[in-house]
């Protein structure tokens, strides 16, 4: 009986020959995340449980990446940072990404991914629910909350449940009118939201085996929209041109056993998908852009983990060149790299930064933003009756502010052809 | 752990999700500050729509104006409770605001570790769906020896499901107090 990368993984960091689905295994945990919303009360749980001398059971596996509130004036926001500045100076964290410095990057998930933080056959555990983004390099990674997170902190250690594992195979070219953002919502409306609670989404076929890294991490991303545990991807090829002279650890890369057993397999033909919208309040609340038409919108967003990679900024860019856009529309760059990016790609000449501004964006430094809402006065954030399309990945009521506000989810595509019209528009019509 | 919870029902319906729960601009206070903290309570459950607050009939405050602490100790709803992010601020809000147990057709993974590896709540999930046979209001007993909820306003009761691997967890008040007692720390 064969076993899939999600067990092999798992029963390497637990030291354990055999596991089953099922199993509460303790495993030895390789990289711990967190942020500034949930590193100040992980810290105070640790001191509180292992006392004022508590030690870090290994300085260079902990990874403090602020990125929730940080072009704020909220006072508790501001002073989170410095709870965090103060801790990260006090034991001289190597992996620390203050705001206001030249070290500063952006939105954790992809840091990890820019830094070489993401290795392939590790664990990670992170205080975020879209820290399953990182199996996109055939590792495993999980959120987790902060009392668990002070537990790895002082031990290295912790409790989970070995997940069973649903397939997801994507077959044939990625047509240019889709991304990968069309395809996980095309699984969230066919699993949908707690289709895959604490199960493994393990993402294959030959859509996938040419796709570059920041698309893939679009489909690991998602995966806890659907309840999953993890999202992972095997390593292949374009994962290791990724890393190279990202890192200089050693790593296995896990495959899946071709007699592995899986819960269930969906198999999707990627050239009949059509480019998806997820409409209020839910992820899984999902249709075609192109029966959505005539909804009117208010303001569009481009950013955050799922959206704000480079590879989501060419293609809005493909889009806006030369247009104009009638709504107000965000864009928000996950990382400085990314914000970097801008100036340096182009298209027909220009950067992506001019067409941006050319076509009457607003943009903003790389942070969270308002995918989550966040404070009173964080960019984009919605207001009462606002009618938003964004990249983001949660849609439930006031996700992105205002619980009086109504989130459409598209690829970035969808969003850019919607912000030209000022309501819902399939890509295709502009491409 | 105790043996009965005997309290006031709050009825929910599905996927609700952290941000209903505890909406992300109060994620930046102290959860240690006592004067900060109590506003968890105060805030809990606070971004849920007004016709869905307190099913059937929705438009229900779960905490009146002014208040910190609720009427209601129990959180009856349907399935996938808690999906979204993985802020402990949302098992610790409704701890706050003085909710004792959750009763739920199913819970999403985070907050069901974050609940009871942080000794928060107990999340309790029910045999069959029971949000459409329990009523905002309804007085309730969860009964944790037998895992029976009774109905005492309806005089009906449902079977709820153990608490199963995690009970030593909750039994202990947390994976804190549980590695402690094991001698894992």
């Amino acid at each position: 009986m064969g076993y899939t990368i999600t067990e092999k993984i798992l029963a390497k960091a637990s030291g354990k020959k055999e596991i089953s689905s099922g199993d509460n295994i303790w495993l030895n945990v390789d990289v711990l995340l967190t942020h500034d919303v949930c590193g100040p009360p992980t810290i105070e749980i640790w001191k509180k449980e292992f006392g004022e001398s508590a030690k870090i059971w290994d300085i260079n596996k902990v990874v403090i990446i602020p990125d929730h509130y940080i072009y704020t004036k909220n006072v508790q926001a501001k002073r989170n940072l410095e709870l965090l500045n103060k801790f990260a100076n006090e034991y001289n964290l190597t992996n620390f990404y203050p705001p206001f410095t030249e070290k500063y990057k952006g939105v954790c998930h992809i840091t990890l991914a820019e830094e070489g933080l993401n290795i392939p056959g590790k664990v990670l555990f992170g205080t975020d629910s879209h820290t399953c983004t990182s199996g996109a390099f055939g590792m495993f990674s999980t959120g987790v909350g902060n009392t668990d997170a002070a537990f790895i902190m002082g031990t290295g250690k912790i409790w989970e449940r070995v997940p069973e594992s649903i397939k997801f195979i994507f077959e044939n070219v990625l047509p240019e009118y889709l991304t990968a953002k069309d395809l996980i919502l095309q699984v969230l409306n066919d699993i949908t939201t707690d289709g895959a609670t604490y199960k493994a989404m393990e993402f294959c076929g030959d859509t996938i085996s040419v796709m570059n890294m920041e698309e893939r991490m679009t489909l690991t991303n998602m995966a806890i929209e659907a309840g999953a545990i993890n999202g992972i991807i095997e390593a292949d090829e374009i994962t290791l041109q990724y890393l190279k002279g990202k890192t200089n650890k050693n790593f296995e890369i896990f495959k899946s056993d071709s007699d592995a057993k899986y819960l269930k397999e969906y198999k999707y033909n990627s050239q009949i998908i059509e480019p998806r919208v997820a409409k209020p309040h839910s992820p899984d609340n999902g249709d075609t852009a192109r029966n959505l038409t005539n909804q009117k919108i208010t303001k569009s967003y481009i950013g955050s983990c799922t959206g704000g990679k480079i590879t989501d900024f060419i293609n809005a860019a493909k889009i806006l060149i030369g247009k104009k856009v009638c709504v107000d529309t965000f864009i928000i760059p996950a990382t400085k790299q990314v914000e970097n990016g801008l100036q340096e790609k182009r298209i027909g000449g220009k950067t992506l930064k001019e067409i941006f501004i050319e076509s009457g964006c607003f943009l903003a430094p790389p942070s969270c933003a308002a995918c989550l809402g966040g404070p009173e006065d964080t960019t984009g954030r919605s207001i009462d009756g606002d009618i938003v399309i964004s990249t983001t990945n949660r849609n439930f009521p006031g996700r992105m502010g205002s619980k009086k506000a109504e989130v459409y989810l598209a690829s970035p595509l969808t969003v850019a052809a919607s912000a030209i019209n000022g309501r819902i528009t399939d890509p295709r019509d502009f491409l | 752990m105790q043996q009965k919870i005997i309290s006031r029902a709050f009825v929910l319906g599905d996927n609700i999700d952290t941000d209903q729960i505890i909406p992300a601009e109060y994620l930046v206070f102290s959860l240690t500050k006592k004067e900060e903290a109590r506003l968890y309570g105060k805030y809990a459950l606070t971004g849920i729509p007004v016709q869905e607050s307190g099913l059937p009939k929705g438009n229900i405050p779960f905490i009146e104006e002014d208040k910190y602490v609720t009427l209601f100790d129990i959180v009856v709803a349907g399935k996938n409770f808690g999906c979204g992010s993985s802020r402990e601020h949302a098992p610790f809000a409704l701890k706050m605001a003085g909710v004792q147990a959750i009763v739920a057709e199913s819970y999403a993974r985070i907050f069901y570790r974050n609940s009871i590896d942080g000794g928060f709540i107990i999340p309790i999930e029910s045999k069959i769906k029971l949000n459409d046979k329990i009523e905002t209001g309804d007085l309730i007993e969860i009964d944790l020896v037998n895992m029976r909820i009774n109905n005492i306003c309806k005089t009906t009761n449902y079977g709820l499901k153990d608490l199963g691997v995690v009970k030593p967890i909750i039994e202990a008040g947390g994976i804190f107090n549980y590695a402690k007692k094991n001698k894992m720390i």
